[in-house]
């Protein structure tokens, strides 16, 4: 799950983590008071969106008065921002982040992750902040600091006066950017944060550090146990047909073709997507109705792929093993009358009594094709969804 | 032969009076698998589906002469479960979850690494050796016992490949599905490894995802020492970057772990790979007939 910028702050701040000053605000007016109250003589206008390269877009502004907070306020709010993140379709900006401008002498990066090849926690520090990290991982991957972190320890001092002192950091500075690192990696800890990003941390002409950005991604298997995150969420950054999906249990990711696909089990579901594309189509869809298959989850993927206005056909791949054919069958077949489904719908399954489940389709009298196999399934459905999208 | 689990493995299920785990232990056991026990905390004493009931994995371990679990415990609890058979110094421990918090598995791991048990998933669909022993939700009947081994993140994929093999008449040695999540106790080095130093495991078939580089890292280890032939698949060629693909390990992040990536890892090993999902069977038949 991904959070706006100024709620990953708002967990930094209660970790100790020095943030830049300021408050959210969803209309002109109200950015102008924010920026009335912070006071200062700049003040960043920062649109929230949960996309990263904002700058770039246009999204983050600086006001020299709380009249011009206002005026850009007026006009970055409702804007559609197009980042290198957001895809050209961009995202609709509704919140923007006032906040204070700071003095600012360098920009770092930090970040911390789960590094999956060693299974441990990864510190990730480079003096190219600002840039995209994995640009810098691409163009000169010896400029990023990596510090792997025990977790029965976590990040100890003298990782974090590594990385500090490899950024170039003074012993001035460093002295501060130690327990900024540490109070980093505890709130990474504690959020069960699968990505935790500040890009820029900042040194002021003070010589004070500062998290100018945030990033928090959290991870979904641990939501469980942060009740407080779900208020976070904000649907209107995600699609609304992956939302619905979500609501069933059902994993959703909407693509660009017309074939829709319904599949169990993740690895299925993904080759699914690639055999349609071998056999000349496009997938509209990566869908896992989960192990099981249930009658229940069956008619609930049939509502979420048919309110997908592109999908000229319907692809279900089930490779049972264990499932009762017959009993998915009668699924299918209740699901396509109760939904009065028109488009072309092929079969592929295998299980326990899978003839028995054919028949079934057969003796429906519906549009059902019945596929040999995968290959065979795809080929049939990209001809009746009419060729490639 | 075989890997890991054969005709001596004893198998105790944690999580055993569950729905999940009575259904599944069920058909381990019509299946063949000598299933002693099972653990439930609080329900030690008892008896389920005529076996004994223990309430710590230690007991059952003590009582049964088990060397083997396999864990059906939700996924708050499971990270607990795994530590616990570890802690008892089984040397295989099968855990089915899926959604264990990653940060959990991250301590798990810690623990993992100082240990000799050997930990198959989270997030998989188990293990099974042909004819001997199957610990996992696999479908049983659509295996075939004979030499070839299969290494794949997936469950169903898995199952598709293993299909296609066993219609074409081309047994398993054993098949073992490592987990979808990022961290995971085998990994696709580990088990071609095993499957090289097994003298009854005389192809490999490797099925890959999108996200990570546990492929390229097996790539290079098939490149430098293994002789026996290798069909490759890696699923996820149309998966848009920046999105999990179901498994939460099925991501591609920052431009790395792509299917195009693993593809070329693979190809410069020498790994015979497929595009379509649906040669796999048909493309190691080929190869060993050749042989």
């Amino acid at each position: 799950m991904k959070i706006h910028e100024y709620q990953g702050k708002a967990i930094l701040a209660r970790y100790g983590v020095p943030v830049p000053r300021g408050e959210v605000v969803f209309s002109k007016d109200e950015a102008e008071a924010v920026a009335k109250r912070l006071g200062t003589s700049v003040v960043v206008v920062k649109a929230q969106i949960h996309a990263g390269g904002r700058g770039k877009g246009g999204g983050v502004k600086l006001a020299k008065s709380p009249a011009e907070a206002a005026e850009l306020a007026g006009k970055i709010l409702g804007m559609k921002l197009v980042t290198p993140q957001t895809g050209p379709e961009g995202r609709i900006v509704r919140r923007l982040l006032i906040e204070e401008g700071l003095d600012i002498k360098r920009e770092l990066y930090l970040g911390i992750l789960v590094d999956r090849a060693v299974g441990l926690p990864v510190f990730m520090a480079s003096a190219a902040g600002g840039m995209e990290i994995e640009e810098v991982a691409k163009s000169n991957p010896a400029a990023i600091l990596k510090e792997h972190v025990n977790p029965a320890v976590g990040l100890q001092a003298y990782q974090a006066r590594k990385l500090a002192f490899g950024l170039g950091l003074s012993a001035e500075v460093a002295g501060v950017a130690v327990p900024f690192m540490q109070s980093l990696y505890r709130a990474f800890m504690d959020a069960d944060a699968s990505l935790l990003e500040i890009n820029p941390c900042v040194v002021t002409g003070d010589g004070k550090v500062f998290a100018l950005d945030a990033k928090i991604n959290f991870d979904d298997n641990a939501l469980y146990r942060h009740r407080d995150f779900r208020e976070l969420r904000d649907l209107d950054e995600e699609d609304p047909l992956e939302v619905e999906a979500s609501k069933f249990g059902l994993n959703y990711i909407k693509l660009d073709g017309n074939v829709g696909c319904m599949v169990n089990g993740a690895g299925l579901a993904m080759s699914t997507m690639d055999i349609i594309k071998l056999a000349g189509g496009s997938p509209a869809n990566f869908l896992d109705v989960g192990g099981g298959a249930s009658a229940e989850q069956v008619k609930n993927a049939f509502k979420i792929l048919l309110s997908d206005a592109h999908v000229r056909g319907v692809f279900i791949n089930i490779f049972g093993g264990i499932l009762r054919c017959d009993v998915l069958a009668t699924g299918v077949v209740n699901a396509a009358r109760e939904l009065h489904i028109q488009v072309p719908i092929v079969v592929r399954m295998e299980g326990t009594n899978v003839e028995e489940g054919k028949r079934i389709l057969r003796d429906s009298g519906l549009n059902f094709t019945i596929a040999a196999g995968m290959k065979d399934g795809a080929e049939k459905i990209v001809k009746l969804a009419g060729g490639a999208a | 032969m075989s890997i890991l689990v054969d005709n001596n493995t004893r198998l105790i299920v944690q999580g055993f009076t569950g729905k999940e785990g009575t259904f599944h232990a069920t058909q381990c056991i019509e299946y063949g698998t000598k299933v002693v026990g099972g653990v439930t905390p609080g329900k030690g004493g008892t008896k389920h589906l005529d076996r004994p009931v223990f309430n710590t994995v230690a007991d059952a371990v003590r009582e049964t002469g088990a060397n083997a679990s396999v864990i059906f415990v939700p996924p708050p609890f499971a990270a607990d479960a795994v530590l616990e058979a570890i802690d008892a110094k089984l040397p295989v421990v099968v855990c089915i979850t899926e959604g264990i918090p990653a940060l959990d598995m991250v301590r798990v791991a810690a623990v993992l690494r100082a240990s000799p048990t050997r930990l198959i998933g989270p997030n998989c669909p188990g293990i099974i050796s042909p004819g001997k022993c199957k610990i996992g939700i696999m479908p049983g009947h659509i295996h075939k016992q004979g030499n070839v081994g299969v290494v794949s993140r997936s469950g169903t994929l898995t199952y598709e490949a293993v299909g296609q093999l066993t219609s074409l008449g081309i047994g398993q040695s054993t098949c073992i599905g490592i987990g979808g999540d990022p961290i995971i106790g085998t990994s696709f080095l580990d088990a071609i490894q095993m499957f090289n130093a097994d003298p009854d495991t005389h192809a490999i078939v490797m099925i890959g995802e999108i996200g990570g580089n546990a492929e390229e890292q097996a790539a290079a280890y098939i490149q430098a020492n293994v002789k026996k032939p290798v069909v490759g698949f890696i699923a996820g060629q149309t998966a848009p970057p920046g999105r999990r693909m179901g498994h939460a390990g099925a991501i591609i992040s920052g431009g790395q772990g792509t299917a195009k990536d693993k593809y070329a890892a693979m190809q410069a090993a020498g790994i015979r790979t497929v595009q379509s999902p649906a040669e796999i069977g048909a493309t190691m038949a080929e190869m060993l007939n050749k042989n």
